[in-house]
Formats: C-alpha cells, sequence, structure tokens
C-alpha cells in the first residue's frame, strides 16, 4: 500500500499498524521536532509517511514535501549546481530556486522537483540531488575552494581548445561536478493527456485578486476558467490572513469558493499551472493530475496539457519575493520572509526556533507577528531603514524586540543551517546574533512574466522599486499584486473591476456585484539589493551565480542584460530565474551606474515553468508519434507474414517472406521473377486519387500537366506530368477519362496532399470560371496493380464473363468500369508501370481485403504471387520508369527523359518558367541507367559519378546515382542516376566514386530502359 | 492561433497551411499571345518569386487543407499576429480574373 520502491523498505512500525488514527497522528506530531501542535492547513487526522535520502519522517496530509521537511526540522536539502554549497529551502512557491530533489525511483524517477509544490503523499520517496556519496559529505564541495576558476565565462575561457577535448573529456567531467539531478534512463509509464478549453475570461491565479475577478465574471454571466497551480486557491491569504468584508480571509475564501462552484459558468482548475501565451487567445496550462500520488490509478493520466482558447485573460499571478544579496545568503535557513510566514500559518511548520529578520520594507514585518504568534523567538529585526514602520511599533513594544538598522553582512553556519548572522550597521560596527533561521524581505516584484510573453516590456515603478506589466498580449490585463496592487483592499477592488470589465467585453450583461472589502496596508520600501562584504553573496541561488560574476561580466563588457545572461547564466536554470533576474539587474545598474529601468530587462518566454516533454508528447509516443494509415489489405498482409515499410503515414508491405528464404533480396527476386514468368499482384491503394469533374475538366488538366488530357478519349488512360510554377517536377501519375465530364487523377503516394492543394489552389485561386470539382478519393479505392504475362487469364476468373478482356476489347491504356463475377463494379485501367502486361483495378475500399483474397483464388491455378514495394521498385527501375527519387524537386520534364511531352500548344502552370536558360541548358543532369561493369558489384544510391580517370571532387563531379536494385532479369546490379550530359554518354565508362561506403569502382551509363527496351511485352 | 474560415469558424491553426503573399497575380499569357518571350519571363519572375516583406498587415495565403480545403485570404499583421479579416476570394491570384458563371 505504502508503495515505496527506495533502497530502504520502510512500511509502518509495528507499534503504528496496531494504533488508532488519533494515537497514530500523535506518534506523528511527535517525531516532527518543529510542527506546531495547532493551526495550519493541514490534516493532522491524516499522517504520512515519507523518506527523504533514505531517512523515514512523518509529515500530514495538506504538507508539500518542503513543509514536512521543515515540520521535521530538516535545513539541508540539496548541494548547489556549481559549488556544490550546502543549501536549503528558500521559498514555498513555484518560484523556489533551490530545494530541487529527485522524486520516485526506476522508469519514475523524476529529478528537478521543486519540494516547495511536491504534495505530500504517503509513501513518498525523495532523494537530494547533485552529491556524492552524500549530501552532507559531498566531495565535490572542493569545487568551493577552486571558487576562483569558476568564475563568470569559466567554461567559455577554459574549454576553447582543443575542440575535440570538449566532448571527449570536458564536457562529461563537468557534467559530473556540476549539474542537477539525474532522470530516468527507461520508459515513462504513465500516459499524458491533452485537451482543449475554452472560456470568455481566463483567470490565472486564484488569490484574493483572481477569486475576485471570477467572481465578478462568473456572476455577470461569461463562462470562465480559473486556474490556479496550487492545490487550493486562496494564494497569500492561505498564509497571511487577514481581514475580508468582516470576516476572517480564510472564511472569506471558502464562501468564494461556494459561490464559484455554484455557478455552472465558472470552472475552477487547481493543480493547473498557466505556462505560454499564444497567438489569438491560445494559453497551455499544466495539470498536475496525479503527481500527488505515488502512482496514476488505472487508466488515469499522470499530468494534463491544456490549451485554453479565452476571449479575456485577467492574469492575477501574484507578486514573487525577492532576496537581498549578502555573503552567506545562501546558507540553509535563510529563508525568504512571506515562505516563513507560509510554513508557519498555513502548514503549521517553524523553519526556525529563532528567527531572525531582516527587512528592507513593511510587508516584512508580518513574519514578525507570525512568529510571535506561533510562539516562536525573534532573535533580532534588522531593517535598514532604521526604524519600526508605524503600523509595527505595537508589535515591537509590547515584545521588546530588537530592532537594529544596518544590514547583514555575514550568516555563520554550514550543513546544519543557521547559527548566527552577522550585522554590520552604518559605521561598519559589527555584532553578532545568534538564531538558526534568517527571513529575509527585499520587497516584491510583481509577477509579470506572462504579460512579457509577447515582448511586452515591463515599466519601472519607483515607489515600490519593481517592475510592473507593460503593453500585455491582446486581450489580457493583470490584477492585483502583478499589476503593483499589493494591499488586500487593492487587490479585491482591482481583481473584481478587471473581471467585470472582461466580461463585459465578452457581452456579458449580468450584475458583476461589488468587489469585496478590506483593508490597505501600508507598504514602504527602501530599496536594496546588495550588502557589499567579503565573501560569496548569491544572486541566482540555482546556476550559482555571485554578485561578483555579475561585476565580473560588467567589468569584461558585458553590459547589456543579455550580455549579462548567457556569460554568466543569471536566470538561465529551471527557475528561470524568478528570484534572481531583477536582483542581478539592479546590481548591473549599479555597476555601470545606470539606473534599473535604463538596464532593462531580459525578454521572457514561455514556459512560464517546467514542463516535462512527456507533457508535451502527450499521447504522441512510441507506435502513437503519428498516426497510421493502413491499405485495405493491409491485415490481410499481415496474415501472410509481409514486411511492412513506412511510407509517410502509409505502412506498405515491402515484400512476402517465404519458408526457406534467407534474406529480403531472395523474396523480392522470387516475386519479381514470378511477375515477370506469371502473374503477381501488389496493393497501391496508398496512390493519390482524385475525382475531377465538370465541363471544363478537360480543360483544367490540360492547364495543370505538361501534356493534354482534353484530347483523351473516354475510356482512355494517360500518363501525365505536373510541374511547378518555376518549371520543376511537381508529380506523376496516370489519369484516366471516365466519362465526357468525369476523370480520375491519381498521384504519387508521397504528393496525393500538396497535389490536392496545389490543385485546389489552381482552381480556386486561378481559375474560379471554370467548371469543375475536385473530391479527393484517395480513401474511397482500393487498387491494386495486377501484372504479368498471365494477368489476363487471372481477370477472366474475376470480372463477369460478359466483359470483353481481349488486347482489342481492353486495350493498352484502356479504362472503363467493369462488373466483377459477383456484381461489384470495379474501374479497370490497363496501364502497367512494371512493363509486363498489367491492369489496375480499383474497387470501394470496404471490398479491398476481399479482393487480396480472390486474386489469390482467382490466380491460384497461374501461380499468382502477391509482390511488395520492393519488387515493385525493381521492376519499376528496369523499366527506366523515374519515381520519387528521379523526382526530387529539382529535375525538369526533360531531365527526366520527358520533355517532349510539353505541349508547345496551350498554356499550363510551369510552362514559362521551365524555358528559362538553366533549366533548358544542354549540360544539366539527366536520367540515365548504370550498370556497373563487375558484374558482382553492388551499386549503392547516392554514390558520386565522375568521369573515368578524374580525381573525384567538386570540380569533376558529374552526377550521382539515384536508385538501385539488383535485376533479376539482368543478373546484375543495376541503377538510374542523374549525369551531366547523360543521354549523349550511353556506353560511355564512368568512375563511381562512394567516400561514404569507401568504394570506388567503374561503371557504364546506359539506356535507363534495362529490359524490353521496345515495350512489346506490355502491349501484348 | 486561430483562424476564422469563413466556412467552419474558428479553428485551429494547424489545420491550416500557409503559403504566403497574396498581392502576386499570375500572368495571364497565352502560349500563342505573341509577346516577347523576355517580357513573359519577367512577368513569371516576378509571380514566381518577388515578395515584399512586410512589417504589419499583408494579404495572404492560407489553405484550410484540414477543413473545407478552402483556399483563404486572411489579412494578418506579421508582427502582432493579429487577423483583420479572413475570407474567401476567388480568382485573385489571376491577373484577369473571371468568376464562376461569367
Ligand atoms: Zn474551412
Amino acid at each position: 500500500m505504502s508503495g515505496y520502491t527506495g533502497s530502504e523498505p520502510l512500511g509502518r512500525t509495528a507499534a503504528l499498524e496496531g494504533s488508532t488514527p488519533s494515537a497514530r497522528s500523535q506518534a506523528a506530531s511527535a517525531s516532527q521536532s518543529h510542527r506546531l501542535r495547532s493551526g495550519g492547513l493541514i490534516d493532522r487526522q491524516q499522517p504520512l509517511q515519507f523518506s527523504f535520502d533514505g531517512k523515514v519522517m512523518s509529515g500530514f496530509a495538506g504538507d508539500t514535501l518542503a513543509s514536512a521537511l521543515v515540520a521535521n526540522g530538516v535545513k539541508l536539502v540539496a548541494r548547489s549546481f556549481k559549488y556544490h554549497r550546502p543549501r536549503g529551502i528558500i521559498t514555498a512557491g513555484s518560484e523556489e530556486p533551490s530545494a530541487l530533489v529527485e522524486m520516485r525511483s526506476g522508469a519514475r524517477k523524476e529529478p528537478n522537483t521543486r519540494a516547495t509544490t511536491q504534495e505530500l503523499y504517503d509513501g513518498l520517496v525523495a532523494q537530494s540531488q547533485n552529491r556524492w556519496p552524500s549530501l552532507r559529505r559531498d566531495f565535490m564541495s572542493i569545487n568551493q575552494l577552486a571558487a576562483p576558476i569558476f568564475v563568470a565565462g569559466f567554461y567559455y575561457k577554459t574549454f576553447m581548445w582543443p575542440a575535440k577535448f570538449w566532448e571527449k573529456v570536458y564536457e562529461p567531467l563537468i557534467r559530473r561536478a556540476a549539474g542537477l539531478g539525474k532522470s530516468a534512463e527507461l520508459p515513462d509509464p504513465d500516459h499524458y493527456d491533452k485537451a482543449w478549453a475554452h472560456c470568455d475570461v481566463l483567470v490565472v491565479g486564484g488569490g484574493a485578486a483572481g477569486l475576485s475577478a471570477a467572481l465578478a465574471a462568473g456572476r455577470a454571466g461569461s463562462r470562465v476558467i480559473l486556474v490556479e497551480e496550487d492545490v487550493r486557491v486562496g494564494g497569500r491569504l492561505l498564509s497571511d490572513g487577514g481581514e475580508i468584508d468582516g470576516m476572517h480571509a480564510e472564511e472569506w475564501v471558502r464562501r468564494a469558493t461556494g459561490e464559484l462552484a455554484s455557478l455552472p459558468n465558472v470552472r475552477v482548475m487547481v493543480r493547473t499551472a498557466l505556462f505560454g501565451v499564444y497567438d489569438g487567445g491560445v494559453y497551455t496550462a499544466l495539470e498536475r493530475v496525479n503527481d500527488h500520488v505515488p502512482v496514476p490509478a488505472p487508466h488515469q493520466v499522470r499530468q494534463r496539457l491544456w490549451r485554453i482558447v479565452a476571449k479575456r485573460s485577467v492574469v492575477t499571478a501574484g507578486a514573487i519575493e525577492r532576496p537581498i544579496v549578502f555573503p552567506g545568503n545562501d546558507r540553509p535557513g535563510v529563508m525568504m520572509a512571506s515562505a516563513v510566514r507560509t510554513y508557519v500559518n498555513r502548514f503549521a511548520a517553524m523553519p526556525g526556533k529563532r528567527v531572525a529578520l531582516f527587512t528592507n520594507n513593511d510587508d516584512g514585518w508580518r513574519t514578525v507577528e507570525a512568529i510571535q504568534q506561533a510562539g516562536g523567538d525573534i532573535a533580532a529585526v534588522i531593517d535598514p531603514r532604521g526604524k519600526v514602520p508605524a503600523e509595527y511599533q505595537a508589535l515591537a513594544d509590547l515584545s521588546d524586540l530588537r530592532v537594529l538598522s544596518g544590514g547583514v553582512s555575514d550568516v555563520k553556519g554550514g550543513v546544519d543551517g543557521v547559527r548566527g548572522v552577522i550585522v554590520t550597521d552604518g559605521n561598519g560596527r559589527k555584532q553578532q546574533i545568534d538564531a538558526d533561521c534568517l527571513a529575509v524581505s527585499g520587497g516584491w516584484n510583481p509577477n509579470v512574466g506572462l504579460s512579457c510573453f509577447h515582448r511586452g516590456k515591463p515599466v519601472w515603478r519607483d515607489d515600490i522599486a519593481a517592475f510592473i506589466p507593460g503593453d500585455a498580449p491582446r486581450g489580457m490585463v493583470m490584477a492585483g499584486a502583478a499589476r503593483g496592487e499589493f494591499s488586500l483592499g487593492a487587490c479585491l477592488r482591482d481583481g473584481h473591476a478587471a473581471g467585470a470589465a472582461a466580461a463585459a467585453e465578452c457581452g456579458a450583461s449580468g450584475n458583476a456585484g461589488e468587489a469585496s472589502e478590506a483593508g490597505d496596508e501600508t507598504y514602504a520600501i527602501s530599496p536594496l539589493w546588495q550588502v557589499k562584504a567579503k565573501g560569496k553573496a548569491f544572486v541566482d541561488f540555482q546556476h550559482d551565480v555571485t554578485a561578483s560574476d555579475v561585476t565580473l561580466a560588467q567589468r569584461e563588457g558585458f553590459e547589456s542584460v543579455e550580455h549579462l545572461k548567457r556569460y554568466t547564466t543569471l536566470g538561465m536554470a529551471t527557475d528561470q530565474g524568478k528570484t534572481s533576474n531583477i536582483t542581478g539587474l539592479a546590481i548591473m545598474a549599479d555597476a555601470t551606474g545606470r539606473t534599473i529601468p535604463q538596464t532593462g530587462t531580459t525578454i521572457y518566454r514561455p514556459p512560464y515553468a517546467p514542463v516535462a516533454i512527456g507533457a508535451l508528447a502527450g499521447h504522441h509516443r512510441d507506435e502513437n508519434f503519428h498516426a497510421w494509415r493502413l491499405t485495405p489489405s493491409h491485415h490481410w498482409a499481415a496474415a501472410r507474414g509481409a514486411v511492412f515499410v513506412d511510407t509517410g503515414l502509409w505502412k506498405r508491405a515491402q515484400w512476402y517472406p517465404q519458408p526457406g528464404e534467407n534474406d529480403w533480396l531472395e523474396s523480392v527476386t522470387r516475386e519479381v521473377l514470378a511477375v515477370r514468368n506469371g502473374v503477381g499482384f501488389c496493393d497501391v491503394s496508398t496512390l493519390g486519387k482524385v475525382d475531377v469533374r465538370g465541363a471544363d475538366a478537360g480543360t483544367f488538366l490540360d492547364r495543370v500537366y505538361i501534356n493534354a488530357f482534353s484530347s483523351l478519349g473516354v475510356g482512355k488512360a494517360r500518363y501525365g506530368l505536373m510541374l511547378r510554377e518555376d518549371g520543376i517536377v511537381m508529380d506523376d501519375g496516370t489519369t484516366s477519362r471516365i466519362a465526357e465530364d468525369h476523370y480520375f487523377l491519381t498521384t504519387t503516394t508521397a504528393k496525393a496532399g500538396p497535389v490536392m492543394a496545389h490543385l485546389e489552389f489552381c482552381r480556386q485561386v486561378l481559375w474560379p470560371e471554370l467548371d469543375v470539382q475536385l473530391s479527393s478519393a484517395s480513401d474511397q479505392w482500393a487498387q491494386f496493380s495486377i501484372a504479368g504475362p498471365n494477368t489476363r487469364k487471372l481477370l477472366q476468373e474475376l470480372v463477369d464473363p460478359s466483359e470483353d478482356m481481349s488486347n482489342e476489347g481492353f486495350p493498352f491504356m484502356g479504362a472503363r468500369e467493369v462488373k466483377l463475377r459477383g456484381g461489384v463494379t470495379a474501374r479497370l485501367f490497363r496501364i502497367s508501370f512494371s512493363g509486363e502486361i498489367a491492369f489496375e483495378i480499383s474497387v470501394p475500399a470496404r471490398y479491398g481485403a476481399a479482393m487480396a483474397q480472390n486474386l489469390m483464388i482467382a490466380g491460384r491455378d497461374l501461380g499468382v504471387t502477391p509482390y511488395g514495394t520492393e519488387a515493385l521498385g525493381v521492376m519499376r527501375i528496369e523499366k527506366g520508369h523515374v519515381a520519387g527519387p528521379e523526382l526530387n524537386g529539382t529535375t525538369t520534364a526533360d531531365d527526366l527523359g520527358l520533355g517532349k511531352m510539353m505541349s508547345k500548344k496551350k498554356d499550363f502552370i510551369g510552362r514559362v518558367m521551365a524555358g528559362r536558360e538553366a533549366l533548358t541548358a544542354p549540360d544539366r543532369q539527366v536520367v540515365v541507367g548504370i550498370k556497373p561493369i563487375d558484374v558482382k558489384r553492388r551499386l549503392r544510391s547516392g554514390a558520386h559519378v565522375v568521369p573515368k580517370g578524374a580525381i573525384p571532387g567538386p570540380q569533376t563531379d558529374q552526377g550521382y546515382v539515384t536508385s538501385v536494385c539488383y535485376s533479376p532479369m539482368l543478373e546484375q546490379w543495376i541503377g538510374l542516376g542523374l549525369v551531366e550530359r547523360g543521354r549523349e554518354r550511353f556506353g560511355e565508362i564512368v568512375r563511381i566514386h562512394d567516400p561514404l561506403r569507401s568504394e570506388d569502382y567503374e561503371a557504364e551509363i546506359c539506356n535507363p530502359v534495362f529490359y524490353d527496351p521496345e515495350g512489346a511485352r506490355q502491349r501484348g | 492561433m486561430r483562424i476564422a474560415c469563413p466556412f467552419c469558424g474558428e479553428r485551429e491553426n494547424g489545420e491550416f497551411t500557409y503559403l504566403g503573399d497574396a498581392s502576386p497575380k499570375r500572368p495571364n499569357f497565352a502560349a500563342d499571345s505573341g509577346e516577347s518571350p523576355e517580357r513573359v519571363e519577367d512577368a513569371f519572375y516576378d509571380y514566381v518569386y518577388l515578395r515584399d516583406n512586410v512589417a504589419g498587415f499583408m494579404r495572404e495565403y492560407w489553405y484550410h487543407g484540414g477543413g473545407c480545403r478552402s483556399w483563404l485570404i486572411a489579412e494578418r499583421n506579421t508582427v502582432t499576429h493579429e487577423f483583420r479579416s479572413v475570407i474567401a476570394a476567388p480568382g485573385v491570384g489571376a491577373a484577369n480574373p473571371v468568376q464562376a458563371g461569367e
């Protein structure tokens, strides 16, 4: 039940197994040294066991992994990326840069999971990462001693030469020394879903402003979706409380949630983090459906990727508290002041017994109240402003609070966390304060990220010393703290106004009601970014970028924020610098003597938070990576053991191995000989098929093919070639005239889609006056090629005896409907790709499998042989027919030997451009046949053709081999190629040079029609 | 990105393929028009290759291949991706368009 898979199976102790729930919860509480006895949004009746680095601990339902670690007094949770410094938990939210852990194990192992967003569950197993052999004794922490060489730009400076050393020596070394967790190397056993949602108003973030906006828009009657990344709505209200409409904030949240749930037009999605904003009001969000259980229940997905289409969005993503940079600010136990309040108030977990507070703003002072109410000690408050804000004077008076001016210049401590804080005052006097936790507040940065995803630039606001959103993407407004409106009253009003306005813009006419009311607490701040003192002071905790790295970058000329980012890697870790970017650029501004707005911000890009590749892929993995298209005879062919080949989305039978055959070549050769000497058939349903109808159908085809089709008689088929407008060949295929106003056009398998789009372009955009309609019939018809000297005998068994199948009654290039024995009407085309007497027969697709069976029955006495695409290819090469490798987007009709087909009497797509000098030059590479002189030699496509005796190279290169096969008829390898002036060179011996496979040999250029050049067989 | 097909309604852009600038007109020269080959070739060269690189609104072709198979003319801002209009415009690519029934 507990689902432990870690190395230390733990299970519950016998004592716990037999005990009552209250006894169990008491036992659990007792083991949690830093858990408060009451309060918090946790369920003490639901104790949960978990392990971190093999140590078993307990927490409660409602905990995050981080809060459970705090409750158990765990300070050290990680080693830093570059210097392997001991690190702890810094925040309580998705902005966490430091407390990254490896979750789960085996195939479900997931590195770099933020402990602050991971919900605790019974049996959770987490490991610290980036340490060896253990978190406490990390060998690589000697990197700290080598710190001077790990400065900004270190990789660029050190590992430039020699280049090949990089891949083999430096990179693996660095990867081992510096890094994050290790990912699972097994296939992900979980499923990931994708879904769409549509609404009028999307509210992003369910704090005070977001709930207020959703209530307003929902009451007004618009369709609302509210997404909240946390497991419950409430935002900072869950941590900071307060009073709204005369009730406790917690009660207000409960009522708001209830009202939203009662509105059928409102949908609240928790555990859903918005991470992208795209054009036209499309937003992407990740729903962590089952990240809070060990293993998703059967048929449930782990995560779901949402694309939400919204007419308007109200982003109430709140603000992120920012650190202050000072030496030792990364010691375990140094924590954001707001996070301290979250752990104390929401999770009833004390980050320290004796807490020092370092704040430059009024909001930080709330922490004093929170700690005192929880019964903790405030060691001191360090406020560089030097005096207690009026609102908090009472607190100071009551408790004999020690208030110091100046700043924190160092933090004492080690792997066990903070032991003391050194405060230096304005006169340089130092004093040490004993504390086991340092709460820090450098002010708040409105969470502007989403507003900047379309290159909107945030705007500096001096009074709050922070950037607020600039031009947001179309349809988006920001509200509440995300817009720099920090007081609770303002958040409620701002969210309400934004929600009501968005609803009105979407046409909702209902009554949005009144905004809830709360006080407007003050937020005075005196900007302080950095305390300059000796020692490592961190800006970016996740990438180990220090204040001196930033100033070094400045000295070396990397002053632009984009350069600063890339040179120091500031903000480039998985947290994307949520707690570090603004601070980094403030230090850069200081170093360059510019203001912060002059220094500017880097470009914000999605995703806002890390998204697993699995979620982006969804169901598109393994065999479902893309759709499959199966031919009508697929299952029949599979039952006969066919080997299939992917042709675009199609699975086509490549050959049909028979018992005793040792390799593909044996099978293919047998199939070719069976056709040439008897009869065989092949499913060619993958060809694109288009019904062309209308009085002007012939005229239309005349304009899209280089040759004429209006002159084609009813009941006839003709090979056609299509050009692109630039004169290069687009596609080929056979088109038949079924009736005066009805043609049936076929395309190659690969070009079925593009040709259809092209034909529609011609019909709609160029010649709307033509009376012609197109309909795709590719999937409507099952089509088989039947080929070989015995074809007619086989067909006589298949078609109704009334049909005249004689050479006169059904001549070469004839095409008409025939009735089959049994009454089904088929289309029959006497066309040949193989060079033998051949027909293609089309029946409605639902008869495809039956047709394959009937072909076997009708041809049983003739030894009929199904053949695959490989034999089809061999026979077309023997006949010199061009296909994909020759119709390769560079060849003209004349290059393919089909120049004479180009009509001079009519206009057609590509005619004019095909006449350009370079496309008609005499030295163009044209299709020829190629035969190695040594008949045992295997020819390979891609090999280069150079004149005999020439040194191969760009100067002497004259073309290359495009298609090859072993020809059973010629009993040697043959091929087609594109060779300069090739048609003038039949009989010439050339050098075939294949540097890729280290082959070099001679071959003869010849007529590409190797077999039956007169074409007598197909007409017989 | 969402595109409002006049026949199918607003759809995801994955259903569409983009062709580009819809302003070039296919020159209408019959094979026997008697025009000088240079003039004909120049006109086609323009039609096939020359495009303005507009930063702002432009009229462009979008093909609704995953829907009704219509070739549509969208007026789209290449900087902001805002669509001002999406219409079917038969004959828009012809130098001298002739509408159906004429
Ligand atoms: Zn459409």
